[in-house]
């Protein structure tokens, strides 16, 4: 457990040194969010109707942007065999990982995510419940994310690769994210969407870190 | 007592050794040399149960070592050719992590004495990217001044490094082999060590 820690903080120092390159995700969203008003017009009714879908399209991209160094880094610089030889199983090295991607990345673009949907004209009653789904919404795109960063690991074109890998895996993520914010803005419940999102992430959170954990092994290889 | 019995190992297509067998007793320390290609890493790597043996088997005291290879990393330290420190953290803070990454947390002292070993007190606080190869070298050795692992594996351990941080070096590792350890180093240049037997890789 000291030793996870050890890598989580780690993580999370490095991506304080590199701030730019954290913030570059947080501001991405932010942009593209904002380039969708001036696209389509700033007609509410318009924009209040699509705002759920440009939030967890625009954060599905965004949570991809830091995802080629989130191993990448440590495999051209050695400190990948040196993780994999601390005696942790892989996959509680990729679970470390993933954590740390969700504070560094997931959790900004989650709290974003609320004024950009004021911004955008969302509905009031579906605030929460966008924001409901987003919560295990971000961390599946962090797992799946892991996931697939591990897997191209050591690829040639690791990075085109990567979002042909990962978004497929996440169209479901998609699909009932947006359908709980269109559910509680059509003045339904949106209880259903959010309870299958909690049981994919429930499936992810076992089965995610193992996959790249073996991944992780296959690419030290 | 690390015991080989006909180990061979694929880097791509190519076998780069074959029927390669050996023994080292604790205190003991193995010299693998050989020309470029010969597969000097690549059994480095394998020791470290990174990579993955073609045939052949691993002993660690009589018992098949790669069989669990998490138990296997607690008795390795690796320093390999690359020097796996992050330019972003500074020297001090390389090795706490490292430190933290031992299965027994050490203390707080050992980072400064590992810093001491390799005589890079006077750079602690200082970016790692700021180093020279030689500096980054000695920050990547001085992780073996830490670890209580019995079995230390080196690729080219003293490669960019002046003669003092040699000599240096040589006192850590006649430490640990007068703790029991052992040490098995890929090198073409002569290392610090007395008494060596030294494994020829063709």
């Amino acid at each position: 457990m000291t030793r996870f820690r050890a890598i989580l903080v780690r993580e999370l120092r490095l991506s304080l040194r590199h701030g730019a390159d954290t913030l570059g995700a947080l501001l991405f969203f932010l942009l593209a969010a904002s380039l969708f008003p001036l696209a389509i017009g700033p007609a509410p009714e318009t924009l209040g109707r699509i705002a759920p879908g440009i939030i967890w399209v625009c954060a599905l991209l965004a949570a991809l942007l830091p995802l080629d160094r989130l191993f990448g880094a440590d495999l051209e610089d050695g400190s990948l065999d040196q993780l994999l030889l601390c005696g942790l199983p892989a996959a509680a090295i990729a679970g470390a990982k993933a954590i740390a991607h969700w504070l560094v990345t997931g959790l900004p673009l989650l709290l974003a995510a609320a004024p950009v949907a004021v911004m955008l004209r969302l509905p009031e009653d579906a605030v929460p419940a966008l924001l409901l789904g987003l919560l295990p919404g971000t961390l599946l795109l962090s797992l799946l994310g892991t996931t697939g960063a591990a897997i191209v690991l050591g690829a040639r074109r690791g990075g085109v690769l990567l979002p042909l890998l990962v978004l497929p895996l996440t169209t479901p993520v998609l699909i009932f994210g947006v359908a709980a914010a269109d559910a509680a803005s059509g003045g339904l419940s949106a209880r259903p969407h959010l309870l299958l999102l909690a049981a994919m992430l429930a499936a992810a959170l076992p089965l995610c870190p193992l996959a790249a954990g073996a991944a992780l092994r296959g690419a030290a290889e | 007592m690390l015991k080989a019995e006909g180990l061979a190992a694929f880097r791509g297509e190519r076998l780069v050794f074959r029927d390669l067998s050996f023994a080292v007793s604790p205190g003991q320390a193995l010299v693998l040399a050989g020309p470029n290609g010969s597969g000097k890493s690549t059994l480095l790597r394998l020791l470290a149960g990174l990579g993955r043996a073609a045939a052949g088997r691993l002993l660690w005291d009589g018992q098949d070592a790669l069989a669990d290879r998490g138990a296997h990393a607690g008795r390795v330290a690796c320093v390999g050719h690359l020097d796996a420190i992050k330019p972003g953290l500074t020297v001090a803070e390389n090795l706490t992590f490292a430190a933290g990454l031992e299965p027994a947390s050490p203390g707080s002292g050992l980072v400064a004495a590992a810093l001491q070993a390799l005589g890079l007190t006077d750079l602690a606080d200082l970016p790692a990217r700021m180093l020279s190869a030689g500096q980054k070298r000695r920050l990547a050795l001085s992780r073996l001044a830490l670890t209580t692992a019995p079995l230390w594996l080196l690729d080219e351990p003293t490669l960019g490094l002046d003669t003092a941080s040699i000599g240096r070096f040589g006192g850590v590792l006649a430490a640990h082999r007068d703790r029991g350890g052992i040490v098995i180093a890929a090198t073409h240049i002569p290392l610090p060590l007395a008494d060596v037997k030294e494994l020829r890789l063709a």
